[in-house]
């Protein structure tokens, strides 16, 4: 399988090299504002414009169309201006969207996600109609806007140099980006995790949340023109959203994200040429020779976030759980220290037996308690001696300390909660994993240094380390 | 934004809609000249054509009509509880993710048995499977992580739209793939309903409404309320699974009319516009329902009048012109009884103020005449515009703009060297106004420890909406005569231009 997946990239060409270098490049530039979006909760807006700049781009479209058939300007003029018509429709529709939608919700007092979805699918309605109804003057079509055309946008290069336009202006948008980033830093990121604060301090978050909104609206006409709406929802809020899980600093956070967009693009496009041919072949499809790139980056990228969402080492499930995990084996561990520390005050030292089947614990920590003593006596803190477990000088001392903790935690509540009695154990049962030394000194001389707890049993003095 | 912005931004949509709508009739043959689009030769679509498609003689029109309009009523009714429950962008998701089932139920069905892959229910089934893992990959990550909803929805709608679109890319490459059209799925084609599909989306349409009803309290009360269907003993997550489950059923059945870009508006337009006509669930929900049937018929015979129209983005702009509409002209909320109500009570307020201006500056003179030894009635004082400047802050414009109202309204008589006499009715009307307003004042002095100076203020806000049991409360207390006739003194100089204080102009 190894060899087939380097049979299917060994005609690996230089334009293979440049659909990766374009869509790393609209990735990254999707990725700067996208950061943003996502801090700002304002991340289905990032989704919803990319579906309405669809209307702009049309309106672009037909507005240079209309102009040159008017006989307004030149025709050698034309591809520029039609350029500079397409971004400058989707940045206004994409400002109408915000526009709009917040007007409906302010005036017509609409839920806010029932505004945003009327108004974006009635510019996103409206620009698959035009689009639909034109067809005929511009080279337009609902697929290609839909699903870009990575692969044929890299073959329209800048004069002889080989460098596809789309790359140029794709890096310009990302140069751009950079720059907006780097200069207002410090207001975005106010204003993203204070609004009122950075209002308080005169920065003005309305005109940062419109500058953040036309340069999104412009990123992603950029991205759309070469790699197409699919790639551009993925790339602006997927990456930012697994840097988030990786990282709990904002200059981590985009520099993650600015990785994670090139990652996508470059393991995006090899596993198009590869996955396909190599699943689909075996599968009785050997025509299939490959897949659209955007695609699979946005699958790359869904690879990328469900990963960082299990394996991310503060914020993952995996690593929460086996905290969660550890947690737990140590509370059972000190409630077996407990245990076997207060039936030697009194009688015999308990069997194995007896602590694992004690009838209060669940079937779970039964398994819990099986494994904490086997762990206690690989740390020497316990020894097995004819069936009974008995405490080693280093258990010992540990043990004190729960059952200290534990005591004088009831003594406490006991003289200053006033609770009967019968209340004191379960909540001291809690509260004595989490005392440590210098809390328990404090307790003591609180209690002007008891010698026994309220129902009688003798403290046990602080364990000397 | 103000309305008018509004306004003028839906008239310049209609405009474009309009010019385009006409300029790309025009379909040629040949490869597009230059020429096109500057002789745009419309046509109405010929009578026959017309009386053909509204009165339904076309067999295929019928079938596409009854499947969508079905389509739209039932798609109405689950829109106006996921709109109460503030989920209407989960719907978006929903839809968005049954992209990948359907490629993959297509992929599954041809490798066991090749052309079962095309049949419209595996398909179907697919999109359903697909939607429900979305749906339930959204809810893991919003339990894991500390993502906003909103971001949640985002990824899980691009991921599943994106992985989509891959394996879509892949399985156009398989030649059979073409007769399945997958792609009808994405942007909808009406067109393609034939007599099953219409039968599949009854049936379907009918259980999803059916279950709507039957569980219309929990539902409502789920939406309105959930921590109280909670404590009532609820059964709130399953109830909430149902509805869900019920939108993924409205998108899978409206997939292939709408297409999963645009399905999501049929839920959500209709229920949205029907807010702004009624305050009630039930009304809501029937107008909603309504609303979507009537943009899908509208949407059809639209598209069927005009070729290559494509049905799904045409229903889902009749249904935003219905939204548009109802929040300009909603009985409930719309835009124009809001502004309606507004300029009534405006001009209710502006009378009062007047009359009171008015009787207050006939009582002083007919004080101040008094102690000169005339006593004179309020009738037959003569006020001019330059002392009822002092009254109020109003510009002398405004006074006479608004003099000239009263004497229309037959409240005060102009007599011929300018001076204006307050009529009988008016001085009745006014005692009560007048006397609402000193009662005001002598409550807030004598109960709320406000000084004179500073009671006419709040006096002027409230004196319009003291309603007679409040009145009658204040008499009581003040032991004042419950007459209306018998108008209290001002606990302050009046003219308080000249005292310091002003009466501002609102």
């Amino acid at each position: 399988m190894v060899a087939e997946f380097w049979t299917y990239l060994s005609d690996w060409s230089s334009f293979d090299t440049w659909i990766v270098v374009t869509a790393a490049l609209s990735a990254m530039a999707c990725a700067l504002p996208g950061c943003f979006l996502v801090l700002r909760r304002q991340s289905l807006l990032g989704d919803v414009l990319s579906h309405t700049v669809l209307l702009g781009i049309v309106l672009g479209f037909l507005g240079s169309h209309a102009l040159l058939v008017g006989g307004w300007i030149l025709p050698s003029s034309y591809p520029a201006i039609q350029k500079a018509a397409i971004f400058a429709g989707a940045i206004i529709i994409g400002m109408i969207t915000a526009v709009l939608a917040d007007a409906v919700k302010r005036i017509g007092r609409t839920e806010s996600s029932a505004a945003l979805g009327v108004v974006y699918t009635t510019l996103f309605a409206a620009g698959l109609l035009l689009i639909r109804l034109a067809a005929d003057h511009i080279h337009i079509d609902a697929d290609c806007v839909l699903f870009g055309m990575e692969e044929t946008a890299v073959l329209d290069t800048v004069g002889t140099t080989g460098i596809p336009r789309s790359a140029i202006v794709n890096g310009g948008m990302l140069l751009v980006n950079g720059l907006l980033v780097l200069l207002f830093f410090k207001e975005l990121r106010l204003s993203s995790f204070d609004p009122q604060l950075a209002d308080t301090l005169g920065l003005r978050p309305g005109v940062i949340n419109m500058v953040l909104l036309i340069a999104t609206s412009a990123t992603l006409v950029a991205a759309f023109e070469s790699v197409g709406n699919i790639l551009v929802i993925a790339m602006l809020i997927v990456p930012p959203a697994t840097a988030f899980l990786l990282s709990d600093r904002l200059p981590f956070m985009v520099l993650w994200s600015l990785f994670l967009a090139g990652f996508c693009a470059i393991f995006g496009h090899i596993f198009a040429l590869t996955v396909p041919p190599i699943l689909f072949s075996r599968m009785g499809w050997p025509e299939v020779d490959g897949a659209r790139t955007a695609g699979m980056m946005a699958s790359v990228a869904g690879i990328c976030f469900f990963g960082a969402l299990l394996f991310s080492p503060r914020k993952g499930v995996l690593s929460k759980l086996f905290y969660h995990w550890q947690l737990q084996l140590r509370f059972i561990a000190e409630d077996v220290l407990g245990t076997i520390y207060r039936s030697q005050e009194t009688r015999e030292p308990p069997s194995k037996q007896a602590l694992v089947f004690d009838p209060s614990l669940r079937w779970k920590q039964r398994l819990l308690t099986m494994w904490a003593l086997v762990r206690m006596k690989q740390l020497g803190l316990v020894v097995q001696q004819q069936g009974e477990v008995l405490l080693t000088a280093k258990g010992t001392s540990l043990a004190e300390a729960i059952v200290r903790s534990h005591r004088l935690w009831e003594s406490y509540m006991a003289r200053h909660l006033q609770l009967p009695d019968v209340h004191l154990h379960a909540t001291a049962e809690w509260v004595e994993h989490y005392l440590d030394p210098a809390l328990r000194e404090a307790l003591e001389s609180e209690l002007d240094r008891p010698q026994s707890d309220p129902q009688g049993k003798q403290i046990p003095a602080e364990p000397v380390e | 934004m103000s309305s008018t912005g509004i306004r003028l931004l839906m008239a310049l949509f209609i405009v474009i809609g309009t010019f385009r709508m006409t300029s790309a009739q025009e379909k040629n043959k040949i490869p597009p000249t230059r020429t096109t689009l500057s002789r745009p030769d419309f046509s109405l679509p010929e009578w026959d054509q017309l009386v053909r498609v509204v009165l339904l003689r076309d067999y295929n029109t019928r079938v596409v009509l009854v499947g969508t309009v079905l389509l739209g009523v039932c798609s109405g009714v689950i829109g106006t509880f996921l709109l109460l429950r503030g989920r209407a962008m989960a719907g978006d998701v929903i839809s968005h993710s049954a992209l990948p089932g359907l490629a993959i139920a297509f992929l599954v069905g041809e490798a066991i048995d090749p052309g079962a892959g095309r049949v419209t229910s595996t398909l179907l089934i697919g999109a359903v499977i697909s939607s429900l893992i979305g749906m339930g990959c959204a809810n893991l990550v919003r339990r894991f992580t500390k993502l906003k909803e909103e971001t949640v929805l985002a990824i899980v709608l691009s991921l599943f739209f994106g992985f989509g679109a891959m394996l879509l890319s892949i399985v156009q490459q398989i030649p059979s793939a073409q007769l399945a059209g997958l792609q009808n799925y994405i942007f909808g084609k009406a067109a393609s309903m034939v007599y099953d599909d219409v039968v599949l989306i009854g049936v379907s349409a009918g259980i999803v409404v059916l279950l709507a009803l039957l569980f219309f309290k929990e539902l409502v009360i789920l939406c309105f309320d959930e921590d109280f269907a909670e404590t009532q003993g609820w059964p709130t997550k399953r109830l909430d699974l149902l509805l869900m489950g019920l939108v993924v059923c409205v998108t899978v059945i409206g997939l292939q009319s709408a297409g999963l870009l645009l399905v999501v508006a049929l839920m959500m337009t209709p229920s949205a516009a029907a807010r702004f006509w009624t305050d009630r669930i039930g009304w809501l929900t029937l107008t909603s329902a309504i609303l979507g049937g009537a943009s899908c018929y509208l949407g059809v015979l639209l598209s069927a009048l005009f070729p290559r129209m494509a049905t799904g983005a045409v229903i889902v702009l009749m249904g935003s012109l219905f939204f548009f509409v109802s929040l300009l002209l909603g009985l409930r909320r719309g835009l124009f009884w809001k502004w309606w109500h507004a300029i009534q009570l405006r001009q209710r307020v502006e009378r009062a103020d007047l009359l009171r201006a008015c009787y207050e500056a006939a009582e002083s003179l007919s004080i101040s005449q008094e102690n000169s030894g005339q006593p004179r009635e309020l009738i037959d004082v003569v006020i001019t515009v330059p002392q009822l400047l002092a009254y109020r802050n109003w510009s002398e414009r405004r006074w006479n703009r608004l003099l000239t109202k009263a004497v229309g309204h037959e409240l005060i008589v102009s007599l011929p060297d300018g001076g204006y006499r307050l009529t009988q009715g008016a001085i009745a009307e006014s005692r009560r106004i007048v006397r609402n307003h000193r009662l005001w004042e002598m409550y807030l002095i004598h109960y709320a420890d406000v000084a004179p100076s500073h009671v006419d203020r709040g006096a002027d806000w409230i004196e319009h909406v003291l309603a007679p049991d409040v009145v009658d409360e204040l008499t009581r207390l003040l032991n004042e005569p419950r007459d209306v006739v018998n108008v209290p003194e001002s606990p302050h100089p009046l003219q308080p231009e000249m005292t310091g204080g002003g009466r501002e102009e609102r």
